[in-house]
């Protein structure tokens, strides 16, 4: 069953120098449960798909549902049944830990206990205990990105989106991420959506990949059929495959903003 | 809901002012360095209005006050864009007028804490005033401290480039403090500027504000100053709800 479906789904920015158009009409299904990972040179529109996907910026076309709730006409519901996880993190430096996870379960509507309570279990989940009371500045990268990932899960979302949540990781805590996105899955039957430029971590992660680039989807498969299909075998690369679908090995400037 | 949601990123917002006091007392040095050096030299001048010299002049250090304390409020949400702090709320279900409401609330609240300070201050320099003058000084400018920080934080979502965001801000109060009358009435000065002046809607707040320290309170310019406060106030924050709801880019 398809959790996300978008048709057309496309952004326009409009800039000094013209319209630019960051997504021209992006066509997927991502069904209950999987792990997609959401692949595409710089500026493909990757990160613009994302923050329409999750009600941070309004599509300039075409339709999409999460969870059964209509973009256009359903914000709140696409927000309550998504988290999500921008590059950048979310967490003001300068606060506790606790005092984050407390806020984003009182954003999300909980009572101070709930909501302490609910900060609690996340942070046993997450392995984040020990690190309650320090400020966020003193957090490591893998100890921040279980953060991050902390507070999009606080309201037990059914789809969590990830945009390159491993960059700048070391490879432990990479490693760490990825049996984190897994658990997920296999626990809570989570649905995510990643963005990532390491193929590795698309290739040993996702169940299917889509790749875009200049705006649409160009192919989608699970990274065997894709090998099979742009690398020449199923034992190709995926960076080959990659290069093959995407029909260049470097990228133009970005698009999108 | 609006009222909870508002109370938690009012909260949120005022600890972290707490955290940062000496930024707190920093923002009332310059018009507490007005009060000092500029005040005196006003004490024996035909103002032209009733009342002391510091009656004329500490109302405009208030406005002075919030002009500049809200105006620059954009700048802490310009940080918080780059953190991500910003989406990572966009994306719960928190109210977006109660995302604006909190932070404009803690700007009002700090500017209160710094207009007492002012006033106490002004109080040992020789200023005698009619306490619910006074109080009515620190509503008026609360309006006005909420309509700018609303503005300045709309103008802050939208800015993409934050070098930009100082020479704009600069550019739009220093115009704004000298056609107001912030320091000197302007009822002084030559009839074509005291026209000017009347098209920058501060001035209706500076004569309000002005009229309450005499203990004048029935008067035209108290109404003129009410009509501006509140339609400043509902058109800023309007403005600025629109842009935390639609905020893209």
């Amino acid at each position: 069953m398809a959790i996300i479906s978008t048709a057309g789904l496309a952004r326009t920015f409009r800039t000094k120098r013209g319209p630019v158009d960051a997504v021209r009409g992006i066509d997927l299904t991502v069904r209950e449960g999987e792990i997609l990972g959401f692949l595409g040179p710089n500026g493909a529109g990757k990160t613009t798909t994302l923050r329409m996907l999750t009600t941070l910026l309004a599509p300039t076309g075409g339709a999409a549902t999460v969870a059964g709730c209509d973009l256009a006409t359903d914000p709140a519901g696409v927000r309550r049944a998504c988290g999500y996880v921008a590059q950048s993190g979310g967490v003001d430096p300068q606060i506790t830990v606790r005092e984050e996870l407390v806020t984003q379960g009182r954003l999300y509507r909980l009572t101070k206990t709930q909501a302490a309570e609910r900060a609690g279990e996340l942070a046993r989940d997450l392995g984040l205990t020990e690190l309650l009371d320090r400020k966020c500045a003193a957090l490591s990268g893998g100890q921040r990105r279980r953060l991050d990932i902390a507070m999009a899960l606080t309201h037990r979302p059914e789809v969590l989106f990830l945009d390159e949540p491993t960059t700048g990781l070391d490879p432990g805590s990479r490693a760490d991420l990825w049996e984190l996105v897994r658990r997920l899955r296999d626990e809570h039957g989570t649905t995510v959506f990643l963005t990532t430029h390491y193929l590795d971590e698309a290739d040993a992660l996702s169940d299917r990949l889509v790749v875009v680039d200049r705006g649409v989807v160009v192919a989608e498969g699970t990274p065997g059929a894709l090998k099979l299909e742009y690398g020449g075998s199923i034992d190709a690369t995926l960076q080959d495959t990659f290069l093959a679908i995407t029909g260049r090995s470097a990228a133009p400037a970005d698009a999108a903003p | 809901m609006l009222l909870h949601d508002t109370a938690l990123i009012y909260g949120r917002y005022l600890r972290q002012s707490l955290r940062s006091r000496f930024a707190l007392l920093f923002g009332v040095l310059m018009p507490l360095l007005y009060l000092l050096f500029f005040g005196p030299l006003l004490t024996d001048l035909p103002l032209g209005e009733r009342g002391s010299s510091w009656q004329v002049l500490v109302p405009g250090l208030l406005c002075q006050l919030g002009l500049f304390g809200a105006s620059f409020a954009g700048f802490a949400i310009i940080i918080e864009k780059g953190q991500g702090v910003v989406e990572r709320m966009r994306v719960t279900p928190v109210s977006r007028l109660a995302l604006l409401l909190g932070r404009v609330l803690r700007e009002a609240t700090v500017f209160v804490f710094q207009a007492v300070l002012l006033v106490l201050a002004a109080m040992a320099m020789g200023l005698r005033a009619p306490l619910a003058g006074v109080l009515i000084g620190f509503g008026f400018v609360a309006l006005l401290t909420v309509s700018l920080a609303a503005l300045s934080y709309a103008l802050a979502m939208k800015l993409s480039t934050p070098q930009g965001f100082g020479p704009a801000i600069n550019a739009l109060t220093m115009p704004s403090m000298l056609l107001s009358g912030l320091m000197l009435p302007m009822s002084l000065g030559p009839a074509w500027l005291d026209v000017l002046s009347h098209l920058m809607p501060f001035r209706y707040l500076v004569d309000a504000v002005r009229d309450a320290y005499v203990g004048t309170y029935a008067t035209a310019h108290m109404l003129y100053g009410v009509l501006v406060a509140v339609g400043l106030t509902a058109v800023s924050v309007t403005v600025g709800t629109r842009v935390f709801r639609t905020a893209g880019a």
